[in-house]
């Protein structure tokens, strides 16, 4: 790599419990042997040491970072160092008074998600009575001059209501809008059978976020994320292993991406013993897939290794068991198959949903 | 969304803040998620969108910085570039 890497974003998940059971949830399936193990005083010195890197946004997120009763002095720590600051947030449990004096110590956006658009579609998904109580702070937040980010994980059951969406948004007066298709990786390869979309939904939802994201330019922003399942290409994720982002787990394992940890033969650091520099520069796990010496073929010679840097090594695990497989979402790819089995399989769906617990769980 | 003229007074859309960057030694205008990195002129503007300036005052200000360049080519760069920013929402004209 002629340029040497430089992480802009810190994604820091202050902890993996959540008052939600989302059944996509974004957290490794074992997440309980992860528990919160950093202190206050670790979060800063980690913020400083991120921002000395080169990171300038900085994502608190989780699980609920409202969990974390020091909360406060976590953002006020990121803006002393000029961090871009976003909370991450299913918006339960908050206060408006703890919203607002966030506000005063300098948080600079909020993102909420809701899981569907009606009451009884996104508390089915969330697993708990949210919905409401989540609009409630959508308005909050931007009562309090915030800006407003409104996330949806979309996948079979609500790709339909997407317009719907749209017009909560713009209610809602959000200045951004992720309409972000499932992962499938952890708890949503778990569910797949009852996420996975069809094409036609699939193709429907993206002309619909198309027009609107034409006719409210300048006024919201409006993200459609393809999922990779009904992509030719994978897509490029996180920019590359260890290229632009690093992520610090609750127990201080620093990862390049949510569930890095859960590829087995990787050490992983953790942020108590080893400095985020050293980290980032020097250790085994950030090195095993940076560049193009890993890669097999026909990443090795495909024009397009520069784009997509060889896919997702999560998914190319989780699918194939090996973690240097071609990410199988490329239509190039020897495993390529899985893919195409479980598009077949969105014809065939199910209801049933697994979801996310503390209790271990049978992986599909 | 009004067109920005010569007659707007822009200002930065709340959702952005500029930055320094000390470790490439430029500007940077942060957005959620995001980041654009700003070139020694772009950022000169960014600065003076305060809501406070009208773009030909803006206009007047750079061209003197900028000289020889001639006002005219000052200036079309200078809408150029704020209708680029409006159209990502990042830059408001002020007008509305």
């Amino acid at each position: 790599m002629s340029e040497e890497p430089r992480p802009y974003t810190l994604v820091a998940e202050l902890t993996y419990r959540c008052p939600l059971r989302c059944p996509y949830c974004s957290n490794p399936t074992d997440y309980p042997r992860h528990a919160d193990a950093l202190t206050t005083e670790d979060w800063l010195r980690v913020f400083g040491e991120a921002e000395a890197l080169g990171v300038v946004q900085l994502n608190l997120t989780g699980g609920e970072p409202l969990l974390r009763d020091d909360l406060e002095s976590l953002v006020e720590g990121a803006r002393r160092l000029d961090l871009y600051t976003n909370l991450i947030t299913s918006g339960i449990p908050l206060a408006r008074e703890r919203l607002a004096r966030l506000k005063t110590l300098g948080l600079d956006n909020v993102q909420v998600s809701i899981q569907d658009v009606t009451r009884a579609a996104s508390d089915h998904i969330a697993g708990v009575r949210a919905f409401d109580r989540k609009l409630e702070v959508a308005r909050w937040v931007k009562e309090l001059g915030f800006p407003l980010t409104l996330n949806v994980v979309l996948h079979r059951q609500n790709l339909d209501h997407v317009a719907d969406v749209i017009a909560l948004a713009e209610s809602l007066e959000a200045d951004r809008l992720e309409l972000a298709n499932t992962q499938y990786l952890g708890w949503a390869l778990v569910n797949r059978r009852m996420l996975l979309p069809t094409k036609a939904q699939l193709d429907g939802a993206r002309e619909v976020a198309r027009a609107a994201r034409k006719r409210l330019q300048g006024r919201m922003e409006v993200l459609f994320v393809t999922p990779d399942y009904y992509a030719e290409f994978p897509k490029a994720c996180m920019d590359g292993w260890g290229r632009r982002f690093l992520l610090v787990a609750p127990d201080g394992l620093v990862l390049p991406c949510h569930v890095a940890h859960t590829l087995p033969g990787l050490t992983f650091d953790n942020v108590r013993t080893r400095s985020l520099g050293d980290i980032w520069r020097h250790s085994e796990a950030f090195g095993a897939f940076r560049g193009e010496a890993w890669m097999p073929e026909p990443c090795r010679s495909c024009d397009r290794r520069t784009i997509d840097f060889g896919g997702c090594r999560c998914q190319a695990y989780h699918l194939t068991g090996d973690a240097t497989a071609t990410d199988p979402a490329c239509s190039l790819a020897p495993a390529h198959g899985l893919i195409e089995a479980a598009r077949a399989e969105a014809l065939e769906p199910t209801d049933a949903v697994t979801y996310r617990t503390a209790r271990p769980v049978e992986r599909v | 969304m009004s067109p920005i003229t010569a007659e707007s007074r822009p200002t930065l859309a709340a959702k952005a803040r500029l930055r320094w960057d000390r470790q490439a030694s430029r500007y940077m205008l942060l957005y959620p998620e995001r980041g654009l990195v700003l070139n020694p002129t772009a950022a000169d503007v960014v600065q003076l969108c305060t809501g406070e300036h009208t773009v030909g005052a803006i206009v007047d200000r750079l061209a003197d910085k900028y000289a020889p360049q001639p006002r005219e080519s000052v200036e079309r760069e200078i809408l150029a570039f704020l209708a680029q920013m409006a159209e990502r929402g990042l830059i408001r004209s002020g007008d509305e």
